[in-house]
């Protein structure tokens, strides 16, 4: 292994660095300029520094309802976040079996992965339009993240259960658990790493979504959809203080997401390890 | 054993139904409301139910259609070509010249974690970078390359396909990279053995083994740039046209029945071109 590395890990490495630098470049430098002074613009040079702009967000008649979209975001990306990992739960169970029809599911799923966001958006305007009901965040706004987040949450779950050694379940069942117990006890201690996973997903994928809701949300925006209306109207560094708390806040979540699966996932292995031990 | 066999579907069924009644009604429906009122006349203010084909007249009649769908098709193709390449080679560093799984993981993620924060605020990020007195601007002219600012860094075509890179490389490096750690490293000291350089390996081993995950990753890029309405208005500051825009602009308008005609015809455009994609590599099979 001590071998010496050949001239194209260099290469590749550096080519590596650039893509690394290119996807997190623009995102550093909108931080940077979001503590631009009070007189700066949107470019540089920086205009002194000053938390002015950060200020201003809290300030109602320099920005619009962003709190209150943030609060929506919030709400929905929880819910959306729990239906996502129930339901693809449920969904990974049912094609650990062979039943008739099931390509036919699998389809309708990569459908709804792949099918242009813009179709999703009219067709539930349309779709509730005819049923006469008003376009709201928590239903149609709901409904259409879900034909975003779901896919994911079921190929992961499909990743995890093609994975999953049955044996587990076998010697419970020989012990004479039954199937809630076999469920309860070993198949959700074992894969709650994954379903954590999933539910990062779901969240993110949430709390993010702007294409599928932006003719489902009605009168009231989430987030990104209030972001997205700010870009037309705001010329002011106050648009980077808002887009770096937001991603400030989505890098909490995604450590909070990833320490508790790694911690789950700790947990798991010193479990097994003990009851190897003890029935050693 | 056959009604045991029944039992058994009927509890997959039951454990897919909250994931039919979902998909059922903010999938399937709204695909068969925009293919209903796609025939349906409209006045400018209201549409009424109807069954004639002139939406589809006029879309196929257009010489606007035409060039969007072929300004779209550019955006597609160069988009893929590039995030391919791109996502390819960062794969490749990965799977086969990073050495420590726990150095492969944490750069892995490195990759992934933009995936989970706002497309439309890095999107935004780009313009300190690219505007008349960005960076890039300031950075050619301090060195001496360029006089007077670039104009089409910014709100241009050039933008777009930089923002559908910066947001899409990830949907080529995931699939790519999974396929890549699952080839057996044996092979590739086999032909190395047998006297294969490095360029043989890759095209004679690693490309071929890899084809599903560049297929799926195609696919998701092709579908992602096919439909995209957000990214090409605000990145050419609305002065760039997709198919996907198109449809949001009729959609502006009230114009339902037409943007629905426009948006079967897309879905059936994407369809298509994922049926060909498609006939290189039999996904189920290699999966």
């Amino acid at each position: 292994m001590s071998e010496k590395r050949p001239l194209s890990f260099y290469l590749l490495a550096f080519f590596f660095a650039v893509f690394v630098l290119f996807l997190y470049g623009p995102t550093i430098t909108i931080a940077i300029l979001s503590f631009q002074g009070p007189s700066g613009g949107l470019t540089f040079p920086m205009n002194g520094t000053s938390l002015h702009w950060f200020h201003n967000l809290f300030e109602q008649q320099a920005v619009g309802d962003i709190w209150g979209s943030f609060r929506r975001s919030l709400a929905l990306g929880l819910i959306v976040m729990v239906i996502t990992v129930v339901v693809s739960l449920m969904g990974g169970m049912a094609f650990r079996r062979r039943f008739h029809g099931s390509s036919l599911v699998f389809y309708l799923i990569i459908t709804s992965l792949i099918i242009p966001s813009i179709l999703i958006s009219l067709g539930v305007g349309i779709l509730f339009n005819v049923i006469d009901q008003d376009v709201h965040w928590a239903t149609s706004g709901l409904g259409s993240q879900l034909t975003w987040t779901l896919p994911f949450g079921l190929l992961i779950m499909f990743a995890v259960f093609n994975r999953f050694d049955s044996r587990f379940e076998e010697a419970a069942r020989d012990l004479g658990a039954s199937n809630w117990q076999v469920i309860r006890h070993v198949v959700l201690p074992l894969i709650a790493p994954s379903l954590i996973g999933v539910g990062l997903f779901g969240f993110t994928l949430s709390y993010d979504e702007f294409a599928r809701t932006l003719l489902t949300a009605g009168s009231y925006n989430t987030l990104p959809l209030e972001v997205y209306g700010m870009t037309t109207s705001v010329t002011t560094p106050v648009l980077y203080a808002l887009g770096t708390l937001t991603t400030v806040f989505s890098f909490l979540i995604i450590g909070l997401f990833l320490g508790i699966f790694l911690w789950l996932r700790r947990r798991t292995h010193r479990a097994t390890a003990r009851e190897l031990t003890t029935t050693k | 054993m056959i009604s045991e066999r029944l039992r058994l579907s009927g509890i997959s069924w039951l454990q897919l139904s909250p994931i039919l009644l979902i998909l059922g009604f903010f999938l399937v429906l709204p695909i068969v409301a925009i293919i209903t009122v796609s025939f349906w006349s409209s006045t400018e203010y209201s549409y009424f139910p109807d069954f004639q084909f002139e939406n589809y007249q006029y879309l196929f009649s257009s010489s606007v259609t035409r060039s969007v769908y072929l300004k779209t098709l550019m955006f597609t193709v160069i988009t893929w070509a590039s995030t391919l390449l791109i996502g390819f080679t960062v794969a490749y560093f990965l799977a086969f010249h990073v050495r420590s799984l726990y150095t492969q993981i944490g750069l892995f993620l490195l990759c992934t974690i933009p995936f989970w924060t706002s497309n439309i605020i890095r999107m935004i990020s780009w313009i300190p970078f690219l505007g008349r007195n960005g960076i890039a601007n300031s950075a050619l002219i301090d060195m001496g390359v360029i006089d007077q600012p670039l104009e089409w860094l910014l709100f241009s075509d050039f933008a777009v396909i930089l923002a559908f890179v910066h947001l899409f490389t990830l949907f080529m490096i995931v699939p790519i990279f999974n396929t890549m750690m699952r080839i057996d490293h044996s092979l590739v000291e086999a032909a190395r053995d047998a006297g294969a350089n490095g360029l043989q390996i890759l095209t004679n081993i690693i490309i071929p083994l890899s084809k599903p995950g560049i297929m799926i990753g195609s696919i998701f890029v092709v579908t992602l740039v096919m439909g995209d309405f957000i990214t090409v208005r605000f990145m050419s500051g609305g002065q760039s046209a997709s198919v996907g825009r198109l449809i949001s602009n009729e959609i502006g308008l009230l114009q339902y029945p037409a943007a629905s005609a426009s948006a079967v015809v897309l879905l059936a455009t994407v369809l298509l071109m994922i049926a060909i994609m498609l006939r290189f590599v039999d996904i189920r099979k290699e999966l």
